[in-house]
C-alpha cells in the first residue's frame, strides 16, 4: 500500500478539515477555558462529531460503526491537533474502541454501539503515577462474591470525571485484567485537575469498588493483549494529534516570518531563521511519514506495528516539541503573550507528549524491542 | 489472487532461481559493488552471473521502458521487486551514475535516438559514467562554472577543469556541464556527453581525509566534442542539470542515508555485551543510540513515503532536498556513534582485524555526505525558498 492518502481518505480529510476549522478553531478552546468550563469539552460539538459518524469511525460495522482504520482516525486527530480542539475523540473513539473491539464479548456489545451513537464517553484509567508505567500496575482486583473488588489509584485520566465508563487496568492473580467501570459505581471518586493546556484530567480513587464478573473486558488475567491494543491505538492517535499541533504551530510561524519586519526587512529574509524553519519542515515531514507508517501497520495487524508505534510517538513528540519551541521563539515577545495562539500550541503539545508515554519512554522501548 | 500478489509470487520464484547465494551476503567493501564499465573486473562468477540474469530480465533498471533495457515495471511493481530483493538480502546487481543520474535525465530530455543509444549500455553495465559538475571555483555556486566549449561549427573545443568527479579515473564516459555562452549565466551552459578516452582528457585522484581517493580532478585540454553529443538544448543545460541534481539528491537520500537502516544499538549490544538487566552496558551511549534508532526507523518510513509520492508525481519537486538533508545528517550521526561504540578498536587505521581501518575511514567518508550533491546549507536554502516560500531566500 502506498504511504499516502487514497482517494477516500483524501475525501475524508476534505470534509473533516473545514468542519473542525469552522466549528472548533482555537477560539473554541479559548471560550471553554475562559468560561472555566467544567466538562472539558463541548457536548454540542460532540453531537456534531456524532452526526458525521466520527465517534464510531473505528467501531466495527456489526456494532453500528463505520469500521474504518487508524489511518482514517489519524486524519480526524490531525485536524483536532491543528485546531487544539478539546475532544474525547482520542480516549473514547480510538483507545476505548480499540480495547473493546479487540476483546469482544459482553462489554463490547454494550459499549461499542453506545460510543458509535455518541451516547457514551469512555475514559482510560491506566496510569498510576506521574509517569506512564503500564508494566507496573498496582491497582488490584480481587474476587469478591460474583465479581471483583477493585482498589487503587489512577492518574492522568482524561475526561475521567464525566465519562460514562472508565476502562480500568488492574492486577489479578495471573496477570492484568481490564474492567469496564461504570460512572455510578460505588467507591469511585474522580478528582478533576485543570492541566496546563486547560484540559481536565482526573485522579481516580477506587476504594473497594465492586463490579460484576461480566465487567471484565475480554478474559480474566488476559488483559495484557487488550491493554497493548488500547495503548498502541492511543499512542498512534496521540502521535497523529501531535503532528497536527506541530503543523499548526509551524504554519503559523512560517506565516509570521513573512509578515513581521525588523531592521527594515521581513524577518523571514534572515538566513538564521530560514535554516531553522527549513530544518523544522524536514522534522515535521519525517514525523508525518512515521505516524502514517504506524497507522498502516496497525491497520494491517502487522507484527512490526508495536515498534513503529513507539517510533511514531517518540518522533512526533520530538518534532512537535521543536515546532512549538521554535514557534514561540520566532514569534519573539508576542509569542509569550496569552493573546497569541502560539503559546496554546506549546501547552497542548506538552500534555500530548506526556500522554501514554513520553519521548524518553518510547525511545527506551525502541531499544528494548531491538534487544538492547 | 490479485495482480500484485501474482507478480510478487513470480518475482519471488525468479529471485530464488537466479540470485546466487554469494549475492545475498552483505556488502563488505568496495570490491563487492558491481559498477560495470569497459574495465570492470568481476570479483567472482556469482557477481557476473547475477548481473547477467538481471540484465536479461531488465532488472538492473526495472522501471525503465523495455526498449531502453528496462523491464517496464510500474511504480507498484518496482516497489514489490525491491522489497522482495531486500527480503532475501539480495545485493544490487549494478550500481552506476548512469542508472541514478544520467538515465533519468535522458528519459526526460533525450531524443529517442539518444535514449536507445545511451540507455541500453547503461542498463547492461557496459559503459560506466561519471559526472562533471563542480569546478575549483564553483562549488555551492555551481552556475558560476567556467569550463568553456568554443563553437567550431560541427564540434566544440572544451577547455577547463572539473573537481570532485567521482571515479573519473574508472569511468568510460562523462556527462558534463560546459559553458557555451559567456554572456548568459543560467542560459549559457550546455549538458555535454563525451568519451573519457577523448584526446585532451586527464584525471588526477584526490587523496581525502579517509585515505581513499573516490574523487578526481579532471582536466580538459582542447577536447573535441561533436555537436551531436548534448542533452536537451544548447545553452539550456542548466535545466537538465537541475533536474538531474534532484535525482542525485534522491539517490544520496535513498541509498546513503541512515546507512543500512538497521538498529545501531542492536548491533553494538551483540558486540559489547549487556548488563544484568539486558541493556547495553553504557547507559548514556545506549540512550543516544536508541534516540538515533528512532530517527532511523522514522527516516525509513519517510523514504518509503517519499518514493511512493515521488514516483507518482505527488511529491513537492523540491522535497528531494529535504530527503538529502535529513538523510545525510543522519548518516553522519550514525558513523559518530559507530566510532563511539567501537572505542579504541575503531581508531585503528590499517590493521587486518579492522579490515584496513574500515570504520575510521567510513566515518571520515561520511563527512562528505552533507557536502557533495549540494551542501546541507544549500538544501536548507532551497527548502526555505521553494517549499516554505520565505522571502528573499
Amino acid at each position: 500500500m502506498p504511504l499516502y492518502h487514497n482517494d477516500d481518505q483524501a475525501m475524508l480529510k476534505d470534509s473533516v478539515a473545514p468542519f473542525v476549522a469552522e466549528q472548533a478553531p482555537v477560539s473554541h478552546l479559548r471560550k471553554l477555558r475562559d468560561s472555566a468550563d467544567a466538562t472539558g469539552f463541548s457536548r454540542d460539538l460532540w453531537a456534531q462529531f456524532t452526526e458525521m459518524g466520527l465517534p464510531g469511525m473505528l467501531v466495527p460495522e456489526a456494532h453500528g460503526g463505520l469500521g474504518m482504520g487508524h489511518m482514517e482516525a489519524g486524519i480526524v486527530l490531525e485536524e483536532i491537533g491543528r485546531n487544539l480542539t478539546p475532544s474525547p475523540f482520542l480516549s473514547t473513539g480510538v483507545g476505548a474502541v480499540a480495547a473493546l473491539a479487540k476483546a469482544g464479548g459482553t462489554q463490547a456489545g454494550r459499549w461499542l454501539p453506545a460510543i458509535a451513537s455518541g451516547e457514551a464517553i469512555v475514559a482510560l484509567a491506566i496510569d498510576e503515577g506521574a509517569k506512564h508505567r503500564p508494566d507496573r500496575i498496582a491497582t488490584s482486583a480481587t474476587r469478591a462474591g460474583n465479581g471483583f473488588r477493585l482498589d487503587g489509584k489512577k492518574s492522568f485520566v482524561l475526561h475521567g470525571h464525566v465519562a460514562d465508563m472508565s476502562i480500568v487496568a488492574a492486577k489479578t492473580d495471573g496477570g492484568i485484567t481490564l474492567f469496564a467501570v461504570p460512572k455510578d459505581a460505588k467507591g469511585v471518586t474522580a478528582d478533576p485537575r485543570r492541566l496546563v493546556d486547560s484540559s481536565l484530567a482526573s485522579h481516580v480513587t477506587l476504594d473497594g469498588v465492586e463490579v460484576d464478573a461480566d465487567a471484565v473486558i475480554g478474559e480474566v488475567d488476559a488483559g495484557g493483549e487488550i491493554l497493548d491494543a488500547l495503548l498502541a491505538a492511543t499512542r498512534t492517535g496521540a502521535a497523529a494529534e501531535m503532528v497536527g499541533v506541530g503543523q499548526g504551530a509551524m504554519d503559523m510561524t512560517v506565516t509570521y516570518l513573512k509578515e513581521r519586519k525588523q531592521f527594515g526587512k521581513l524577518i523571514g529574509e534572515f538566513q538564521g531563521l530560514q535554516h531553522r524553519a527549513a530544518h523544522l519542515y524536514g522534522e515535521m515531514e519525517v514525523a508525518r511519514a512515521t505516524v502514517m507508517k504506524a497507522q498502516e501497520l496497525l491497520d494491517q495487524g502487522s507484527e512490526g506495528a508495536k515498534l513503529m508505534v513507539s517510533v511514531a510517538k517518540a518522533k512526533a513528540g520530538r518534532a512537535a516539541n521543536l515546532a512549538v519551541r521554535e514557534g514561540v521563539q520566532m514569534h519573539g515577545g508576542i509569542g509569550m503573550t496569552d493573546e497569541y495562539d502560539i503559546g496554546l500550541y506549546m501547552k497542548r503539545d506538552r500534555a500530548l507528549a506526556e500522554f501514554m508515554g513520553d519521548v524518553h519512554y518510547h525511545i527506551d522501548q525502541v531499544a528494548r524491542m531491538n534487544g538492547y | 489472487m490479485s495482480e500484485q500478489d501474482a507478480f510478487r509470487t513470480e518475482v519471488r520464484e525468479w529471485l530464488e532461481a537466479n540470485c546466487p547465494p554469494e549475492m545475498r551476503e552483505p556488502i563488505r567493501d568496495e570490491d563487492d559493488v558491481c559498477w560495470g564499465g569497459r574495465n570492470f573486473k568481476f570479483k567472482n562468477d556469482a557477481q557476473k552471473q547475477w548481473l547477467d540474469a538481471c540484465v536479461a530480465r531488465g532488472y538492473t533498471v526495472p522501471d525503465w521502458p523495455k526498449p531502453y533495457g528496462g523491464a517496464g515495471l510500474t511504480p507498484e511493481q518496482t516497489k514489490i521487486l525491491k522489497l522482495e530483493m531486500k527480503r532475501i538480502k539480495a545485493r544490487s546487481p549494478l550500481d552506476s551514475f548512469g542508472i541514478w543520474m544520467l538515465g533519468p535525465a535522458l528519459l526526460q530530455f533525450g531524443t529517442e535516438e539518444q535514449k536507445v543509444h545511451y540507455l541500453n549500455p547503461i542498463a547492461r553495465g557496459e559503459i560506466r559514467w561519471c559526472q562533471g559538475y563542480s569546478e575549483p571555483g564553483s562549488g555551492s555556486d555551481l552556475v558560476s562554472l567556467q569550463t568553456f566549449g568554443e563553437d567550431k561549427g560541427d564540434h566544440w573545443v572544451v577547455n577547463g577543469s572539473k573537481i570532485w568527479t567521482s571515479y573519473a579515473d574508472k569511468a568510460d564516459w562523462i556527462f558534463c556541464l560546459v559553458r557555451t555562452d559567456k554572456t548568459n549565466k543560467y542560459q549559457g551552459i550546455t549538458f555535454m556527453l563525451f568519451d573519457m578516452e577523448s584526446k585532451g582528457v586527464t584525471t588526477k585522484p584526490i587523496l581525502l581525509i579517509s585515505g581513499n581517493s573516490p574523487f578526481c580532478e579532471t582536466f580538459f585540454d582542447d577536447v573535441e566534442v561533436p555537436k551531436t553529443q548534448f542533452v536537451g538544448e544548447i545553452n539550456r543545460g542548466w535545466d537538465v542539470a537541475k533536474y538531474l541534481l534532484g535525482h542525485e539528491r534522491e539517490m544520496i537520500s535513498g541509498g546513503g542515508a541512515g546507512g543500512d537502516m538497521v538498529s545501531i544499538g542492536g548491533a553494538f549490544a551483540k558486540a559489547f555485551g549487556k548488563n544484568e538487566a539486558g541493556e547495553l552496558d553504557d547507559p548514556i551511549l545506549r540512550a543516544e543510540m536508541a534516540a538515533f534508532d528512532v530517527d532511523v526507523f522514522a527516516y525509513r518510513a519517510m523514504g518509503e513515503r517519499f518514493m511512493d509520492m515521488w514516483k507518482t508525481g505527488r511529491a513537492h519537486p523540491a522535497s528531494s532536498n529535504m530527503m538529502k538533508y535529513v538523510g545525510t545528517e543522519l548518516n553522519k550521526r550514525r558513523h559518530e556513534l559507530v566510532m563511539s561504540g567501537g572505542g579504541s578498536e575503531a581508531l585503528e587505521w590499517d590493521s587486518e582485524e579492522t579490515k584496513g581501518g574500515a570504520r575510521a575511514r567510513g566515518w571520515l567518508r561520511t563527512k562528505a555526505n552533507s557536502i557533495e550533491g549540494g551542501t546541507s546549507e544549500v538544501m536548507l536554502n532551497v527548502i526555505a525558498k521553494r517549499i516554505l516560500d520565505l522571502p528573499g531566500a
